[in-house]
């Protein structure tokens, strides 16, 4: 992919990220901050299916943005072509690693395994 | 024969005649001997109009030879003297002595090149990458061939990049560049504002061939904008802007 692309990734993504973790700060504030991190409240809102899509997806942009953003620098810190490949792929692979892990509590509250 | 070195002579022995004097401290390393640089200081007398370059080659006439400096034209414009200045990349010999306000000046060499001695570095990486973005007009068609006519400009369109044709190549930018001393891969801002100027020129018909160039993991979005580079350059060109406009170029607000 070219970086021109990557980059036109890194910056939407931003920005989807900027308003959607705005509704979802304005979310928070209809409950007490104490409240709102109670076991019950977190699991209904996990089974709340629009707002966990929205929370799906929040994982999904900060996790391309901020794992693009930790490839930005640490190409930056070194270079060398073994290396510059050892990073881009593994922050590809700990982007998918930590989108896959999030998406699980929201599929696993939704089964009603919890 | 006889007369040069009468003349030589004559001017060895000039004497220094000034009422005011500074410290020069030179960064003195020689990578095939030294682990490491030493400064050596030397008194230098000065006048108002006297430059670090002059005070240089000074200490070169009165107090040791073996100084290493790159010079030439002493009017920036070879971009030959670019150094360290009080910590500053400057043009030696566009810095005059009366106007850094200190009676101590440090010369080094220029930050983010590899140091051949003293003063002196290797350009190699920055007239490569200078290379590479094919820094020449790229036409099928050339106005030397018969019947053809030459490639009239609008002056709106020479404004979009004339102050990028002032560039000289001294590397004070590069040597300025916050990123060029992280990322030994970056293209630099020197090789991106000339890039800039071969695109945004009308008469060019290489603009994605150029872009294609720059548009790689060491290339233009390595640049943060730290706008060091636009602040040192002696020519006026403002690198920094050439990059956000070529940004433009790849993000499609520019075509």
């Amino acid at each position: 992919m070219r970086e021109s692309t990557i980059m036109k990734i890194h910056y939407g993504t931003a920005i989807a990220a900027v308003a959607l973790v705005a509704v979802h700060v304005l979310m928070r504030l209809t409950q007490g901050f104490a409240e709102s991190l109670e076991y019950e409240s977190v699991l209904a809102n996990y089974k709340f299916v629009p707002y966990a899509i929205m929370l799906e997806l929040i994982l999904v942009l900060l996790s391309i943005h901020g794992f693009n953003g930790l490839r930005v620098i640490l190409l930056e810190l070194k270079q060398g072509r073994i290396y510059e490949k050892a990073v881009s792929y593994g922050c590809l692979a700990a982007m998918i690693g930590l989108i896959a892990y999030g998406s699980r509590t929201i599929i696993v509250v939704n089964m009603g395994l919890v | 024969m006889a007369q040069v070195s009468s003349i030589a002579e004559e001017q060895a022995s000039t004497p220094l005649s000034s009422s005011k004097s500074i410290t020069l401290r030179i960064s003195r390393y020689n990578p095939k001997h030294d682990d490491s640089s030493v400064f050596m200081e030397f008194t230098v007398p000065y006048q108002k109009w006297t430059t670090v370059l002059e005070a240089i080659l000074d200490v070169k006439k009165h107090f040791d030879h073996s100084v290493a400096v790159r010079y030439s034209c002493r009017q920036a414009t070879c971009g030959s003297c670019g150094m360290m200045i009080n910590g500053k990349p400057k043009l030696a010999c566009f810095t005059k002595i009366s106007e850094l306000n200190s009676d101590v000046i440090t010369v080094e060499p220029m930050s983010n090149f590899p140091i051949i001695r003293d003063l002196a570095v290797k350009f190699e990486r920055m007239f490569e990458t200078h290379h590479k973005i094919k820094p020449y007009l790229i036409r099928d068609d050339t106005e030397l061939e018969s019947d053809a006519k030459e490639f009239l400009q609008s002056p709106k369109e020479v404004e979009q990049y004339i102050q990028f044709a002032n560039c000289i190549k001294c590397g004070l930018c590069n040597s300025a560049c916050p990123t060029m001393a992280t990322d030994s891969s970056f293209v630099g801002p020197q090789a991106l504002a000339q890039a800039y100027r071969y695109v945004a020129d009308s008469r060019d018909k290489g603009k994605d061939s150029r872009l294609k160039m720059i548009d790689e993991p060491h290339g233009i979005w390595r640049c943060h904008f730290a706008g060091s580079c636009s602040q040192v350059c002696p020519k006026g060109v403002d690198p920094a802007m050439g990059i956000q406009l070529l940004r433009g170029y790849l993000l499609g607000f520019r075509s």
